[in-house]
């Protein structure tokens, strides 16, 4: 059969059926009704359905974070939005849609989770599994006693060494934990704040030790104190001497560790401890300026470290809500820095930051459902344009994950990143009448808390007032008053519960005997070394600390040289600076 | 039935500085009408159950979220002995394993709260049983 002969066939066929007139393109159609008559229409609908619902039915019309929600939105919600002022492209500022110019099309996030328990040897053993699944990156767990900067064999210590992570007490547990791994090769992420200045001059010196000058290191260390106080509570030194602390990491890092970021700046622990997404929003942004102002204040140019400075936020498990507060986030900063503080360097306008599954979200009760509670969570990370990301497993709220159930979340980035699609686009819901309304509102809330700190003074003098810590309290009650109410639902919690004690999943237990070895350990390295160096290279350190304009940085790292142990450097620096106790409020 | 509220000492331990728990459980039996102190963070089990003596409290809720609960949590039970204040209810939560959890009650800890158990549920535990160690000492 030929082409045309097959046509003609269709074409007669055609004529002897009834005719279709198609008006679609308009010519002759019913005319459309006007958008403000369309409006009166569905409000008339939406009225009806909601007498029908009723009082009670459960239905929720706020955020997560009590923003209070309308049932549609529409153009008339983002008539204050000016594309060009508040959106531009993708990788322009003000960088609402994103810092990179294709998203993920050129360079997927860094799938980093989150790792560290008992001995330096046990971790290790992790991280090789880790690396091995095509993790990209290594991101360290420390136990409450190296955070809080004592030592496995402090009294302190009883009961917590390996617990919540890694037990590193001094430089031999550092080269420890990276045995057999290319520290030029991989970045690596740590989570420590009090003492973070001591855990990099570890991470330098272990490095060095195996040849791979510090310029070559890449990777961030959180050393966001300021966080400490508001909401996680691991500080050592009142909150005056520990800036100094970090801008004297800032500054070393700025000068000698071009590829390191110098600190990740934290909200991620302020919305754990109860926070809405606004304060969260709101207080971590104040903490990166008011580390901003420490730097200049020491003489730095803005456009110097600014570029290093990085963020870590929360996703919860609000959808719209995070991926408005992450593109607000973006938002804010650029204008600020590059308004208020005078930066030049697009570089330093632009906001890049972490994320981490919420886990407050997370429930004891029927724990596999957080593994969708994990994906949801996820997506909207990625969906906020995140630069790594690390997703909970879903036995955190029990115990220390286990391998299988970390292999599960990060499953999770890899069905995200490579099956659903949703890196093709970039800020696919840019313009979305909805999140462009509450990405506006997430901005105004942390303006308006922006004016409520510089009332106090700063973040500092809030924080000793109690503000933050005030804040927070009220937001975790009232939440958690909502769901007693059960005007929310959590499946499994209040709703859909199963009679059941508790789900049989495998969990990991740090025993004993690892507390014990560690001290031992310890002991070991403090019996092996040279005292007579141990002793002058913390005396040189206390002159340091007493001097601001001698960087600490340099001392520290001849101090862990020296294998001195956390806890000895912290109790040096202590008789200089103090310890801090806060006034609980509740 | 006593006029003077139940007193209840909220208590954190260890070097553990997760205190949004803590804080919540604080308010809401402040709610219920019951004295609280909370201690705030950083306590020794010797600090807490003197604290606890001092005030005449009725019961001690301590919350440990960072692991330690079986080294903190008999403890506290043991310094409840020491000080002669066996009568005081000890009740905690966090995240605590079930297996843990049933090891802590069959030492004399008398609940423990997990992640997502109802403010009700404590609230109503605490009523009913330090109200029966107020009858009780009086």
């Amino acid at each position: 059969m030929t082409p045309s002969a097959s046509s003609g066939q269709a074409l007669r066929q055609a004529q002897d059926r009834p005719q279709i007139i198609d008006r679609t393109s308009g010519l002759g159609a019913q005319p459309t009704p006007d958008f403000e008559e369309q409006r009166r229409h569905w409000e008339e609908r939406s009225a009806r359905g909601r007498r029908r619902r009723g009082p009670g039915s459960g239905a929720v019309d706020r955020t997560i974070s009590d923003v209070p929600l309308k049932v549609a939105y529409d153009p008339s919600d983002v008539a204050d939005l000016d594309p060009a002022r508040d959106l531009a492209w993708p990788g322009a500022y003000p960088y609402t849609r994103g810092i990179h110019a294709n998203g993920y099309r050129d360079r997927l996030w860094t799938m980093r989770q989150f790792a560290g328990f008992g001995t330096a040897a046990q971790t290790n053993a992790r991280y090789h599994f880790l690396l091995a699944q095509g993790q990209h990156g290594l991101s360290v767990a420390f136990d409450m006693p190296t955070l809080m900067g004592y030592d496995s064999d402090a009294a302190q210590a009883r009961g917590e060494v390996g617990k919540c992570g890694v037990a590193i007490d001094s430089l031999a547990d550092m080269e420890l934990l990276f045995d057999g791994i290319d520290m030029a090769d991989i970045t690596t992420s740590m989570t420590i704040n009090g003492p973070a200045c001591i855990a990099l001059a570890q991470y330098v010196a272990a490095a060095e030790k195996k040849g791979i000058p510090r310029a070559k290191l890449g990777g961030t260390i959180q050393a966001d104190i300021l966080k400490e106080y508001i909401a996680q509570k691991e500080w050592i030194f009142p909150p005056r001497p520990h800036m100094r602390i970090i801008v004297d990491m800032i500054d070393f890092c700025t000068r000698e560790m071009p590829k390191w970021n110098t600190i990740s700046i934290s909200g991620y622990h302020i919305r754990e401890a109860g926070s809405t997404a606004a304060q969260e929003l709101a207080f971590t942004l104040a903490d990166g300026f008011a580390y901003v102002e420490a730097c200049m204040a020491a003489g730095m140019d803005v456009d110097s470290f600014a570029p290093r400075l990085s963020f870590f936020f929360n996703s919860h498990i609000d959808f719209f809500e995070e991926i408005a507060k992450f593109r607000a986030a973006r938002r804010i900063y650029a204008r600020h820095m590059r308004e208020k503080y005078g930066a030049r360097n697009p570089r330093s306008w632009q906001l890049r930051f972490h994320t981490q599954t919420a886990g407050c979200s997370a429930t004891a009760q029927q724990p596999e459902n957080n593994i969708v509670r994990v994906a949801f969570e996820a997506m909207a990370a990625v969906l906020g344009g995140t630069q790594s990301l690390h997703t909970n497993s879903m036995d955190e709220v029990l115990a220390l994950p286990t391998e299988k159930s970390v292999e599960i979340a990060l499953r999770t980035q890899q069905v995200l990143a490579y099956e659903t699609n949703v890196t093709n686009v970039v800020d696919p819901l840019g313009g979305s009448y909805y999140v462009e309304a509450l990405t506006a509102e997430m901005e105004r809330q942390a303006e308006s808390y922006f004016a409520q700190i510089a009332e106090y003074g700063g973040v500092i003098e809030a924080i000793e007032a109690g503000f933050f810590q005030r804040e927070i309290a009220e937001a975790s009650y009232r939440y958690q008053r909502s769901i007693e109410a059960k005007e929310r639902i959590v499946v499994g919690v209040n709703a859909f519960a199963k009679d059941e004690e508790a789900a049989e999943i495998e969990l990991l237990k740090i025993t004993e005997e690892t507390e014990r070895g560690q001290a031992r350990a310890v002991q070991a390295v403090r019996q092996g070394r040279d005292g007579a160096s141990v002793a002058s290279s913390l005396d040189r350190l206390q002159a340091a600390c007493r001097d601001p304009k001698d960087n600490l940085m340099p001392h520290l790292i001849d101090s862990v040289n020296a294998y001195c142990t956390e806890g000895e450097i912290v109790e040096a620096m202590a008789k200089v600076y103090g310890r801090y106790t806060e006034t609980a409020v509740v | 039935m006593n006029e003077r509220p139940l007193r209840i000492v909220i208590a954190k331990a260890g070097l553990d500085g997760h205190d949004r728990g803590a804080k919540v459980i604080a308010r809401a039996l402040r709610d219920a009408g019951m004295e609280v102190i909370y201690t705030g963070l950083f306590q020794t089990p010797e600090q807490i159950v003197q604290t606890a003596v001092q005030e005449d409290a009725d019961g001690i809720g301590l919350s440990i979220l960072s692991g330690a609960h079986m080294t903190l949590f008999p403890l506290v039970v043991e310094q409840l002995q020491a000080q002669g204040a066996g009568d005081i209810v000890f009740f905690g939560g966090g995240t605590i394993p079930p297996d843990d959890a049933q090891r802590l009650r069959d030492l004399g800890v008398r609940a423990i709260f997990t992640p997502g158990a109802p403010l009700q549920d404590i609230v109503d535990f605490v009523r009913s049983e330090c109200g029966k160690r107020r009858a009780l000492v009086g």
